[in-house]
């Protein structure tokens, strides 16, 4: 394509369509929007897509885009939000984020973790545009450049950051990590369809966890009952420490890293098929791995925000390249996208290979609307984060019910059935413990993430490659070592080597104390049992269906070799070696005045409680059972605090056009809406 | 507690007056009313954009105006919200319920997921599409017309699984005698497009809509060659040429002139069951078992005059392609078609798929 006769004078005509009054309202709109949507957690931009979908049709395409690229826009940008100020994962976007922002906002520094965050996203955002704008006119071959053998080593360059997070022991990392992904071959598998772990007996299993769950059952419930138990506010003495100026002055500091990590972010948003779940991880493995001190990381280092939040927004920009020039979705908002855009104006602007040939303004204007959509979503939360901030400061014993109605009702949005919610306490459970006993979180959630692809890629890899090694055996190297492959291995095996040694220095669970034998070693034969009990599983499966077998047989087996070398290590070492780490033994929760099980009850018992008598019902009882008793409130406030949580709810999925869970009751009696 | 109930009930009438629902009226009359559209799958696939294509145009043409809302129940590849319509019975006529060939396929199979009942269910409009499958230049230039130049060649294609709607490329290439060895595990039929484009697969099949948008154009670049339609059914129930691709023959014609092919007996009629359920008939929507005449009629009547307006032609086309729709007792006997499979045909494909692929269904 001849840039100067055609790219150029496209690009001044999308500037003409994009800067019309009322174009700009509309993306304002959206903006604020898809801000509202996306400070819930779990939510995000398919919730928000959805709700504007009715509007679509027949709209003036122009406007409509603006709408929708306004709300899409912004989702990364406003989850950071939940992900900074209470350790709650939003979406896979800001995974990341919690590692480092989380430490902050507990260190009283949560505006100056937030507008560093903005201003990494803002950046992110508009080098992404920029990048693209060239990018797009030669990203078809290079995108077709893309296999499966490049896409399974983009995906093993992701589980390598296992190295870096893996913490003090690298084994216990490696376990986490292992365990992770197998929870994550959960339910049917994707070629063969067999089940592992699952039965058709409980059809929730067979459709596997949800990232929500997972992601909100590993971070935000252990953090909310840990604070929950120590009975304090987030920010340690409730105090604001730096300001928004900070943050803003941290990022310029980093202005290299933030460039570097926002290319790493389009640059993996381009590739289709890949989704944003890896291009956190890479991200924040590259910025650990460029930083000269790294004993800051995961207690709250400002570097660990601005890599992944630059290269996040990046990453949207990326992903309309395989949505507009493909019609392939880089993730589930995007294939609403796709679908509304049909719906749009005369049904005229088709998605997918024509786009650049009839349509080369509109993706200029799509392109560029979402690089404004984040100047705008971005000026205003930074506006907003002082503010919201002080959040940090109110004792979190008044924060947590909320918190816990909240989560439940995003658990539930995944799948809506009540077992998202009971998924979501097991889950929950399994992060209480991997905190407590030092095994690197963030290693389970990057195994569990990608799971699925590893072993979708190495499946199909293996069965092209064979294929290609019987026409002969050149065609089948040539397949399998690409440049890009061998460039990928390259970076890939620097990355694992540097990480392996960085990481004893890298604490993603802050200093733990070591105790007695007991605890750590029964949770490690927990563990183990389960790792056997899938294994056996997986070998049950039919040999016909080699391909839903063989990669729960390696990973289960490799995680259960480290299982027994740690259960060795365990009974050659003396107590109160590093191994044994156990947060009930000193420091925050142990010092912590209300017992682990107690707190966990209100929980529990809320659960209990949807399940009888439907999420409403129950929730009124909770909150007012908790505002009143654990949190000692008086009558009035508790009534108080109550019903402004049911009103919240309540409009939100009255909004939304949500349900609530229902309960047995709701099975035997028809109630109104909210109640039935 | 009274008192505290009673706050929380003012609270809770605040917000949610609005979305309280209305008692049943004995005539039909939807205002203020709101019909939920609820989908058994994710809010990106195509049974979505087909719902909320029509959920508009619905509202418009229902007695009263009333807002019709989609709403998306995924899970266990469909089974999961159609158990769940199962149970529900008639109330107001808010409910209506979409199906897709996700949905018929496993009844078909029999899989042991199913506890629905398709002939309990009031079928008020169907719509389908078409598909068509493509060679790579190579290969392409060896088709005649039939596939016995085509036999000795090892073909790749990116499937999303074999009991889903690649069973009936699967079993049509099967039958022409094509050795086509499916890589499974894809999401969605572009990616199967993208696996071709990058030459990891070179076969490939797409739907009406996939193949206009990306396809047509790698067969006009001289990178693809089309080799057959699935068809469409004439009025009689016969398979003819696809009217969106008058000049690509169909799968019938390549069979009848490849040796060793037949368009008659046991395996025929295993595919062209799959291939009505799959493709001509393959979104339908439905009102609860119990729904009295008058609703029913309501409905049939609001299609009706959403697929007679002035512009229907022309807004669908682009957006669900130019197939029937078919209305009342035109959807009756397209769900009649597509769900009434002879039990051997049934028993054909269910061994064919456990010897070809080791997929059982218990």
């Amino acid at each position: 394509m001849d840039i100067f006769s055609v790219a150029l004078p496209a690009f001044g005509e999308a500037w003409s369509l994009i800067l019309q009054p009322a174009v700009l309202v509309y993306l304002v709109l959206g903006v604020v929007m898809g801000l509202a949507v996306g400070v819930f957690p779990g939510l995000g931009g398919i919730a928000g897509l959805s709700l504007l979908l009715p509007f679509m049709f027949g709209m003036d395409p122009l406007l409509g885009l603006a709408l929708m690229i306004g709300m899409v826009a912004v989702v990364p940008t406003s989850d950071t939000f939940a992900s900074v100020l209470m350790g709650i994962p939003g979406s896979s976007a800001s995974q990341a984020t919690v590692l480092d922002g989380f430490p902050m906002a507990k260190g009283g520094e949560a505006a100056r973790a937030l507008s560093a965050a903005f201003a990494s996203s803002l950046f992110g955002g508009l080098v992404g545009a920029s990048f693209l704008t060239l990018f797009i006119l030669i990203a078809r071959p290079v995108v077709l450049a893309f296999g499966l053998p490049e896409m399974l080593m983009i995906t093993l360059l992701g589980l390598s950051m296992v190295a870096i997070l893996a913490g003090r022991i690298p084994l216990k990392g490696l376990a986490a990590a292992g365990l992770g992904m197998m929870v994550g071959t959960i339910g049917e598998a994707d070629a063969g369809g067999s089940l592992r772990m699952a039965s058709y007996d409980i059809p929730y299993l067979v459709d596997g966890l949800k990232l929500v769950i997972v992601g909100l059952g590993i971070f935000a419930i252990p953090e909310i009952v840990s604070l929950l138990r120590q009975d304090r506010s987030i920010a340690r003495g409730a105090s604001l420490g730096s300001g928004w100026l900070d943050g803003v002055r941290d990022w310029f500091a980093n202005i290299w890293l933030s460039m570097r990590c926002s290319i790493i972010g389009v640059t993996i948003g381009v590739i289709p098929g890949l989704g944003g779940s890896v291009v956190d991880w890479i991200a924040y493995g590259h910025t650990v791995q460029s930083s000269r001190e790294k004993a800051r990381f995961g207690k709250g280092e400002v570097r660990g925000i601005i890599g992944p939040e630059s290269s996040n927004n990046a990453k949207e920009g990326g992903g309309l390249v395989p949505t507009l020039l493909f019609g392939i979705p880089g993730s589930g908002s995007m294939a609403i996208f796709i679908g509304a855009v049909a719906l749009l104006g005369s049904g005229d602007i088709e998605v997918g290979p024509g786009m650049l040939k009839d349509n080369l303004d509109i993706t200029y204007s799509i392109v560029w609307l979402l690089a404004l959509a984040n100047v705008v979503g971005t000026v205003l939360c930074i506006a907003a984060s002082g503010g919201i901030a002080r959040i940090t400061t109110i004792r979190f014993t008044y924060l947590a019910p909320f918190l816990f109605m909240l989560i439940s009702f995003a658990a539930f949005q995944s799948g809506q059935s009540f077992e998202d919610i009971l998924a979501l306490f097991a889950i929950g459970l399994i992060g209480i413990f991997l905190r407590r006993f030092d095994w690197s979180r963030p290693a389970f959630l990057i195994g569990f993430v990608l799971s699925n692809p590893v072993e979708k890629f190495t499946n199909q890899a293996f069965q092209i490659a064979s294929f290609r090694f019987r026409e002969s055996i050149e065609a089948g190297m040539d397949y399998v070592f690409s440049p890009i492959v061998i460039v990928l291995v390259i970076i890939t095996a620097v990355s694992v080597v540097l990480g392996i040694r960085q990481a004893r220095t890298i604490m993603a669970e802050g200093e733990v104390q070591a105790g007695a034998k007991r605890a750590p070693m029964v949770f490690l034969l927990i563990i183990s049992a389960y790792l056997l009990a899938a294994l056996i599983n997986a070998d049950s499966i039919s040999d016909r269906n080699m391909t839903d077998k063989i990669i729960p047989l390696v990973i289960g087996g490799f995680s259960l070799l480290c299982c027994l070398a740690l259960f060795i290590l365990m009974i050659r070492r003396p107590e109160g070696d590093a191994i044994f780490a156990d947060k009930e033994v000193a420091g925050e929760d142990a010092d912590a005045p209300c017992g682990l099980w107690s707190t966990l009850a209100w929980f529990g018992g809320l659960i209990v409680a949807t399940g009888l008598v439907g999420f409403i019902l129950a929730i009124v009882v909770f909150l007012t059972a908790f505002f009143r008793f654990r949190a000692g409130a008086g009558w009035a406030g508790t009534l108080a605090l109550s019903a402004a949580g049911i009103g919240l709810i309540c409009i939100m999925a009255d909004v939304l056009n949500r349900d609530f869970p229902p309960g047995l009751l709701q099975g035997v009696v028809s109630l109104p809406w909210p109640l039935g | 507690m009274n008192i505290i109930r009673m706050a929380c009930a003012l609270a809770l009438g605040l917000v949610t007056a609005a979305g309280l629902t209305m008692p049943a009226s004995a005539n039909v009359d939807f205002h203020d009313q709101t019909v939920e559209w609820v989908i058994p799958f994710s809010e990106t696939g195509g049974s979505a954009k087909w719902a909320n294509f029509f959920a508009p145009l619905l509202s418009e043409a229902l007695p009263g105006q009333p807002t019709v809302v989609v709403k998306f129940m995924p899970g266990a590849g469909s089974t999961k919200g159609a158990n769940w319509f199962q149970k529900q019975k008639h109330e107001d006529g808010t409910l209506l319920f979409g199906t897709s060939g996700s949905t018929q396929f496993p009844y078909l199979l029999g899989d042991p997921r199913v506890r629905y009942e398709y002939n309990d269910w009031i079928p008020v409009m169907a719509s389908g599409t078409g598909g068509v499958a493509y060679l790579n230049s190579d290969d392409g230039a060896r088709f005649d017309g039939s596939a016995n130049a085509l036999k000795d060649t090892n073909f790749i294609y990116g499937s999303q699984g074999a009991t889903r709607l690649d069973l009936v490329p699967l079993l049509a290439w099967k039958m022409l005698g094509m050795n086509v060895e499916p890589v499974f595990g894809i999401k969605g039929r572009g990616d199967g497009r993208l696996m071709f484009e990058r030459g990891e697969a070179n076969i490939d099949y797409q739907t009406t809509s996939g193949y206009l948008k990306g396809s047509a154009e790698l067969v006009e670049a001289g990178k693809a060659v089309p080799m057959m339609t699935w068809g469409a059914l004439d009025a009689g129930g016969d398979i003819v040429r696809d009217p969106t691709f008058p000049d690509i023959p169909t799968f019938k014609e390549v069979c009848e002139a490849t040796e060793g092919c037949e368009a008659s007996g046991e395996a025929w009629d295993a595919w062209k069951a799959f291939f009505v359920a799959g493709f001509p008939v393959q979104k339908l929507a439905f009102l609860p078992s119990g729904t009295p005449q008058e609703v029913v009629d309501a409905y049939t009547a609001a299609f009706g005059a959403v697929v007679s307006r002035d512009d229907f032609a022309e807004i669908s086309s682009k957006r669900i392609g130019k197939y029937d729709v078919f209305i009342g007792a035109g959807a009756k006997s397209a769900l009649g078609t597509a769900t009434s499979v002879p039990d051997s045909a049934k028993a054909y494909v269910v061994n064919w798929l456990e010897e070809a692929y080791g997929v059982t269904l218990e």
